[in-house]
């Protein structure tokens, strides 16, 4: 049977480069940056090198560049920062998307809480946000606008160039959760006008555990844990030099390889996209132009996710879905709703994530694989039998 | 940890009495669309024996797998066996169902119900409210995982 990965938004296969990477770091270079000795040393030397990596692929100076546990971390570490910030100039404003990761959206609600007033953006049906919605909604007493770069479910790649302008003209922070864009994209945090940005190590072929947090100079980090002077006293905590090594190797990889990853990825999203519209009644989800190479997701009318899932994986294909039963939650996933998918076909949604590890031979199986079992949960599906005989409205079109 | 049971999946992968009947005693549908989970029961009852039944789901593996054996075990009995007939029961000829999958083996209890409650009314047969109590539709959904 043949085994196809397709769920590389969860999360990636560590490349062989950079799991030879990590290696002397376990074994031979294991001494602690923060000792004096020459075995802490060459660590140390070790982990600036991989810094100045980070930096040089984000387009910033070393000194900007934070490392953390992983996405979430940088993700909370940033709004923290920005809240704590604005707050001491009495701004307690911030302004965000209605689909952000849970990373970001649940660190707001907290911040709620804390006495702040938070903005969600609509996203619209093609689940993108304008500069101009950005511009409209800050305040003069706004301190954050944090808005992914690239939505996880969907897709959706959004004017971060544009909103960052709009920012910084207002003179407000702007955050990015960037974590499914950095080594997919081309990314510049100059050129972007992005004040701070929070990637992942797995999302990009490298390890788990790792991710890191880019702040302009002269914004100030808010420790979200106390201890030692690692990171400059704002993130301590003896480094994870393995998996910071290995993280710096994949995004090297990654970028130098951009624009062939870029191409080929894009290509065979675009034929799994092709192929998988040719089912009836279904919708592809998230912008159709400003995509990630990698992203395809679809609703289909009548079956539910889960199911669709289990019979993927019986063939052999990892994917995802956002349906309810998925979720662990009565209510299908937050951002096909915020798109304003009615929860029938929103427990019907499946998302594929690919990668450049991906071959032609698996979309095209992926492709058919997927037809059959839609047809399959469709036949033994009293909705459909409703929507067939006319009893029940489809709301997608044929 | 495999997410099902073995039975599960088995039911899930190779659901039985899965179908339609052209011309049944009594048909029942519960559940709706907008929460997940719909199941559509069919029964052919003679003499008081259900002789035979078939189901239509629409959910997740958990809601197939409950169709299928909750129409194993109502197969060839009397009518009176299948009021009888508890998710948990269900839910334990399946070796279990997770926490949050247990209303699952609830609206396959309801569907056969609904499905007899409509052949009773069919036919005018007396039967006492008592017998189809209200289910609770707390789908214990509340602990939204934090990925």
């Amino acid at each position: 049977m043949m085994k196809v990965y397709a769920d590389n938004a969860a999360t990636t296969r560590t490349s062989e480069a950079a799991v030879q990477a990590m290696m002397p770091y376990f074994t031979t270079v294991f001494g602690n940056p923060s000792s004096l000795h020459s075995e802490g040393q060459r660590a140390k030397e070790a982990l600036e090198e991989a810094r100045a990596t980070l930096a040089k692929h984000l387009g910033c100076t070393p000194r900007e560049i934070y490392f953390t546990s992983g996405g979430t971390e940088a993700d909370n570490m940033a709004i923290r920062s920005a809240a704590f910030f604005g707050a001491r100039k009495d701004k307690r404003h911030i302004i965000s998307t209605k689909y952000e990761h849970h990373a970001v959206l649940h660190t707001l609600r907290k911040l709620e809480k804390e006495g702040f007033e938070v903005t969600l953006l609509e996203v619209g049906e093609l689940g993108t946000v304008s500069a101009e919605q950005v511009k409209a909604a800050i305040r003069p007493d706004t301190a954050l606008v944090t808005i992914m770069y690239a939505n996880n479910e969907i897709g959706s790649i959004l004017p971060i160039r544009q909103i960052g302008a709009v920012c910084k003209e207002a003179g407000v922070v702007f955050h990015t959760d960037a974590v499914q864009a950095v080594a997919h994209l081309p990314i510049n945090v100059v050129e972007d006008n992005v004040d701070m940005l929070s990637l992942s190590g797995h999302k990009l072929h490298g390890p788990r555990g790792v991710g890191a947090m880019y702040i302009r100079k002269g914004l100030p980090p808010v420790n979200l844990l106390e201890g030692g002077a690692q990171e400059r006293g704002k993130r301590p905590g003896t480094e994870n030099l393995p998996g910071i090594m290995g993280m710096a190797q994949a995004l090297d990889d990654a970028c130098a390889h951009l624009d062939e990853n870029m191409r080929k990825v894009t290509a065979l999203r675009d034929r799994l996209i092709a192929g998988l519209s040719g089912i009836p009644h279904c919708v592809l989800n998230g912008d159709p132009v400003h995509r990630l190479p990698g992203n395809v997701s679809f609703c289909f009318e009548g079956i539910e996710g889960e199911s669709l899932l289990l019979l993927l994986d019986s063939k052999g294909i990892s994917a995802s879905s956002g349906s309810a039963c998925t979720s662990g939650s009565l209510d299908p996933s937050h951002v096909l709703l915020a798109i304003g998918r009615p929860h029938e076909i929103a427990h019907g949604s499946l998302r594929l994530s690919l990668s450049e590890e991906n071959t032609e031979e698996q979309i095209d199986y992926i492709i058919s694989s997927v037809k059959e079992v839609v047809q399959y949960l469709r036949n033994m599906s009293p909705v459909w039998r409703d929507l067939m005989t006319g009893k029940r409205q489809f709301i997608t079109k044929e | 940890m495999a997410l099902y049971s073995e039975k599960v999946m088995d039911h899930f992968m190779k659901p039985r009495n899965l179908g339609v009947l052209e011309n049944p005693s009594g048909v029942g549908e519960v559940g709706n669309a907008k929460c997940d989970d719909i199941m559509k029961m069919y029964l052919q009852i003679e003499n008081d024996i259900i002789v035979d039944v078939k189901f239509e789901t629409f959910g997740c593996g958990s809601a197939i797998a409950s169709s299928s054996m909750a129409t194993e075990m109502i197969k060839g009995k009397s009518i009176h066996e299948a009021m009888k007939l508890t998710n948990a029961a269900v839910a334990e000829a399946l070796d279990g169902l997770p926490a949050v999958k247990m209303h699952c083996s609830v609206l396959a209890e309801e569907a056969i119900k609904s499905a007899l409650k409509d052949y009773f009314e069919k036919n005018n047969i007396p039967y006492s409210s008592e017998d189809f109590p209200e289910f609770d539709h707390d789908h214990d959904h509340d602990v939204p995982a934090e990925d």
